[in-house]
């Protein structure tokens, strides 16, 4: 086949093979006793190990957002209460899934391409085939349900301790009172705001795994094989991302 | 018994195997040598369905393993031990669970029961005392030992051995020469070994199969290689024998 060809298919072919892969995933639930452990094992990894760096981000995600919305605000007509009505619906909504989003396009994608990589070019994959056993289940289904399971638990954690983040900003620098602030944000509050950043925490959770898993278990070549691999799994869960999140706007707001 | 049937296969329009056929007779061991890149490694992987062959096919015990399903596939690979060229030992594990991971994924037994089983396959592989100990800490020759172990640990009907001595010293080649040997002769496994090391082939195979240009090109017991007169051949037995020479 010309290169060019080749070329243009490529990501058709990817496509292909993507739906191929989470579909022999889907097929292996039915062994998903067998690899119970590894799903838990991969919650921690993904959820528990994930929470300084989740926290961490989303405290100062709440912290300049309420900074930056003080700043646009600034106006007798307009009560400082507003502030928390702004910040709480922004974090909910975007800020806490997409945050958490991205970092862990970085943290757990590049973790689960680099992991699945190095096993595939050490033929440790082969290995786990060759004794008889799934590998897809054993190392893609665990991931992706850890990740399906445990991001919405971020989201949740970083809407949180992100709403803290902004009232500690608040009044440290003076822009609003907590009470005011809290105010503000339960006078505006909008059910639908939390149940939409679960969904997109729920898809974004889906897409860092399963795109990561997808790279990382079809790795080329030795040590460079699995760099670009690592590289691509975090570019890939971000651009994902995006795109998701747009989509999802769309469709549901 | 194993046989492959007229396989061929390429990979993005270069074969890398044409009309290969082979018979592997039980409680044997059968060599599979040649050149690095004769396709030796892929004819390996056929056996035991990691590849599926373009055309021909592949029968273990009569069942033609490209026309069966994944779990059923699955279940004949049980029956296969397979001791990869770099070992393929799981680096989230120790030398321990490496070897406990198949008795613990296939079997019901107790953990007191694995124990002793994983006890028994460090101590046939001469490793008695490595358990505990990291992957990442073993050197090459005792890596290739664990696996072995993990390999033998659900008492496989064939093992594959994929180039088990290479980049191994010549001592440590003849450790792991002696250790198929008696694993053969005590498990009354079958045995393929795919290699490029003649001293190797001389000293475990009872049948040997030559592939050169992606074609089986010479099949015979040991014996008939020493008495073979086909030049390519010799002139492969040849150029091992100056390496050899060389190495010692």
């Amino acid at each position: 086949m010309p290169q060019v060809v080749l070329r243009v298919a490529k990501p058709f072919m990817n496509i292909g093979r993507f739906t191929i892969l989470m579909s022999s995933a889907f097929m292996s639930l039915r062994e998903l006793k067998t690899y119970r452990q590894n799903t838990q094992i991969q919650m921690v990894r993904i959820g528990i190990e994930s929470i300084p760096i989740v926290a961490l981000a989303a405290a100062f995600s709440g912290a300049v957002t309420t900074v930056q919305t003080a700043y646009q605000l600034v106006s007798p007509l307009i009560p400082p209460k507003i502030i928390g009505a702004v910040v709480v619906p922004s974090l909910t909504m975007e800020l806490g899934a997409v945050v958490t989003g991205f970092i862990l396009s970085g943290r757990v994608g590049a973790r689960i391409a680099a992991e699945l990589g190095t096993m595939r070019v050490t033929e440790q994959i082969d290995a786990l085939e060759a004794m008889g056993l799934n590998s897809i289940g054993y190392l893609i289904v665990p991931r992706v349900l850890a990740g399906i399971l445990m991001v919405p638990v971020l989201y949740v954690a970083a809407c949180v301790i992100g709403v803290l983040g902004g009232v500690a900003a608040a009044e440290l620098t003076g822009a609003v009172s907590s009470p005011e602030f809290i105010l503000g944000a339960r006078e505006h509050f909008d059910i639908f705001g939390p149940y939409f950043g679960l969904i997109k925490s729920f898809v974004f959770g889906f897409l860092i795994t399963a795109v990561s898993c997808h790279i990382g278990y079809f790795t080329e070549g030795g040590a460079d094989g699995v760099g670009r691999s690592t590289t691509r799994a975090a570019v890939m869960s971000c651009v994902l991302i995006l795109i998701a999140d747009l989509v999802l706007a769309i469709l549901l707001l | 018994m194993i046989r492959v049937e007229n396989v061929y296969k390429s990979f993005a329009g270069r074969p890398v195997l044409q009309d290969v056929s082979l018979t592997i007779h039980e409680s044997s061991t059968q060599a599979i040598i040649g050149r690095s890149g004769s396709g030796k490694s892929v004819l390996m992987k056929h056996i035991i369905g990691l590849l599926q062959p373009d055309q021909g096919r592949v029968l273990v015990n009569h069942t033609d393993i490209g026309k069966i399903s994944y779990g059923e596939l699955r279940k004949i690979r049980r029956q296969f031990g397979v001791l990869f060229q770099g070992g393929a030992l799981f680096d989230s594990m120790d030398s321990f669970e490496n070897v406990a991971f198949p008795l613990r994924t296939f079997t019901t037994k107790t953990d007191q029961e694995i124990r002793q089983e994983v006890q028994t396959c460090l101590d046939l592989v001469q490793l008695s005392n490595v358990g505990s100990k990291s992957t990442s800490a073993l050197s090459g020759g005792m890596r290739k030992r664990v696996a072995l172990a993990r390999a033998i640990a659900l008492r496989p009907r064939y093992i594959i051995y994929d180039e088990p001595t290479s980049g191994l010293d010549p001592e440590t080649s003849n450790t792991i020469n002696e250790l198929i040997k008696n694993l053969a002769h005590h498990l009354e496994i079958t045995s393929i070994v795919v290699t490029h090391d003649m001293h190797s082939v001389l000293q475990i195979a009872d049948h040997v199969a030559f592939i050169h240009n992606t074609r089986m090109h010479w099949t015979g017991t040991t014996e008939e290689l020493h008495q073979s007169t086909d030049t390519v051949l010799r002139s492969f037995v040849k150029a091992n024998e100056y390496v050899i020479g060389a190495q010692h």
